[in-house]
């Protein structure tokens, strides 16, 4: 069953396409590894999935009732929000916002899914922390935290492992293969072609159009995939 | 100290005293849970552009003869703050440029109207309580006491019923619009009810202060708290607490309303930077 899909998109900024040409469905359950080089369109392929941003050309259809209520959402890291005063448990606790209505404060169960989205990520212990204090690798996953909560069946991520080192790269990625076994859907966009291998079902590689898009193992089979492995491994 | 005490009593006989007061805190109040939005959003010279704006609206309404100057007033500065927050990416001229334009445009408009239209023979006086705000809330009206403390009980209503989403909109837009919260809209509705604060705040310490009164409690609360929630409560009594003080020193000291209250919240930003550091010390 299809959830997602884009047919014939181009997208891009004031007129100037970055990415043409896509065509590809993500159903419900798969994880989807979206590669490429940078300025490959990858960030601008989950902008427009997420709305942020509209089409230049063609379309991206929800099926199967997909509501934005659905999504949670990873950004890449950035430097924006230095010096916000905020705590861990305010940042976390946002994410179940689109779980509201229009009810103004946040209920039982909204509280109780921030307490399990910290516990999960062992932050715990850092809840009544700012959050600009924090490291990187605990700010992104105070950040996973807040997605979590946001997330009911889509969840996309954007660099996730970018800036961590590599025992908690490897945490965050068993902490999203568990998700996805669980039946969440997941779109990652990664450098990572090792763990996109690993854990993957499909991927999706970018060079400003769309150069793949299909299972994994077919994708390791094609030129361009062993071709991106071995760079990937020298790199 | 009883000397003090009974020309306090003495003021505080006369009704329009008490109305600058009531007013005073109401507007610091509803001045400091925006400013810590304004703040955040790296918007604290908004105020400031603003004001000129209701400025050149209110030379306007007075070259117009227009008597209810609100009416006029509110809707331009409401338009010209849609303008500033929400053409954001999309402007040719961005963000502090963009104000500066629209700042210095409408304070030379406004000054040239006045001029153009005296209302009254001292001109260069008018314009002096328009920008300092001097005396203008010792002649507030009835009407424009309940008026403002309408305002005021909205803006706080609005702040604590739309709190969470507030804080979701201001700390990270994308991911609000990403999980189905309309950041434009609760945009469209800081923008507007900026402009109303900005309008209101005139009748306190007039258009040149009022970015003081907007940034100055929210960057205060900023050097000692740490969450979200912290600092808005913390914003908000210091801004009334610096509201009263100004207003009390100034009829002690006999010095400008408006003045005294910045004054009273500079004060209180400095200490709070001194608290700030040896906190800091302490938990980080």
């Amino acid at each position: 069953m299809n959830i997602l899909s884009c047919e014939n998109l181009t997208l891009g900024y004031e007129g100037r396409p970055v990415v043409t040409g896509l065509n590809f469905a993500v159903g419900e359950g798969q994880y989807l590894c979206i590669v490429g080089e940078n300025g490959s369109g990858k960030t601008t392929l989950m902008r427009a999935i997420l709305g942020l941003q509209s089409p230049m050309q063609g379309q991206i259809i929800t099926h199967d009732g997909l509501k934005k209520e659905e999504i949670g959402y990873l950004p890449q890291q950035t430097l924006a929000q230095r010096d916000f005063p905020a705590s861990v448990y305010e940042v976390v606790q946002s994410g179940c916002l689109n779980k509201s209505g229009r009810r103004p404060f946040y209920n039982k169960q909204q509280k109780a899914r921030a307490r399990e989205a910290m516990a999960r990520l062992g932050i715990t212990e850092f809840a009544k922390k700012c959050y600009r204090n924090l490291s990187g690798g605990q700010q992104q996953r105070v950040l996973l935290a807040r997605a979590l909560c946001a997330a009911d069946r889509v969840l996309l991520l954007d660099e996730p492992a970018s800036g961590l080192d590599p025992a908690i790269t490897e945490e965050l990625y068993s902490l999203i293969r568990a998700l996805n076994q669980e039946g969440m859907t997941i779109l990652m966009i990664s450098h990572d072609l090792r763990a996109a291998a690993r854990d993957a079902s499909h991927i999706l590689h970018l060079a400003n159009r769309q150069l793949f898009f299909g299972e994994k193992e077919a994708y390791l089979n094609t030129d361009i995939g062993r071709l991106y492995a071995l760079l990937e491994a020298t790199a | 100290m009883t000397n003090a005490w009974q020309t306090l009593t003495y003021y505080f006989e006369f009704p329009f005293v008490r109305y600058a007061l009531v007013v005073g805190i109401a507007v610091a109040l509803c001045t400091s849970l925006l400013g810590v939005v304004l703040v955040l959003k790296r918007f604290s010279y908004i105020g400031d552009g603003l004001s000129h704006i209701a400025f050149g609206a209110i030379a306007l309404a007075t070259a117009l003869k227009i008597s209810n100057n609100m009416l006029l007033v509110v809707p331009i500065t409401a338009a010209f703050a849609i303008l500033l927050l929400m053409g954001g990416q999309r402007a040719q001229i961005k963000g502090d440029a963009a104000i500066a334009v629209l700042s210095v445009s409408s304070l030379a408009i406004g000054y040239l109207l006045l001029n153009a239209f005296p209302s009254s023979t001292n001109i260069s006086g008018d314009v002096c309580t328009t920008l300092f705000g001097a005396t203008s809330i010792l002649t507030l009206t009835m009407q424009e006491v309940w008026m403002s403390l309408g305002l005021s009980t909205a803006v706080l209503l609005i702040f604590v019923f739309l709190y969470h989403r507030i804080f979701s909109v201001t700390f990270d837009e994308d991911f609000a619009t990403a999980t189905g919260t309309s950041a434009r809209a609760y945009n469209l509705l800081l923008a507007v009810v900026i402009a109303v604060v900005v309008v209101l705040a005139m009748n306190l310490v007039g258009t040149l202060l009022i970015t003081a009164l907007l940034i100055f409690p929210a960057l205060s609360a900023m050097r000692v708290f740490r969450s979200f929630r912290g600092v808005t409560i913390c914003a908000a009594v210091l801004s009334v607490v610096c509201a009263l003080l100004g207003i009390v020193l100034s009829i002690l000291a006999g010095t400008p309303v408006g003045a005294t209250i910045v004054i009273a919240n500079l004060a209180c930003f400095l200490l709070f930077s001194i608290l700030g550091l040896v906190t800091t010390r302490r938990f980080a």
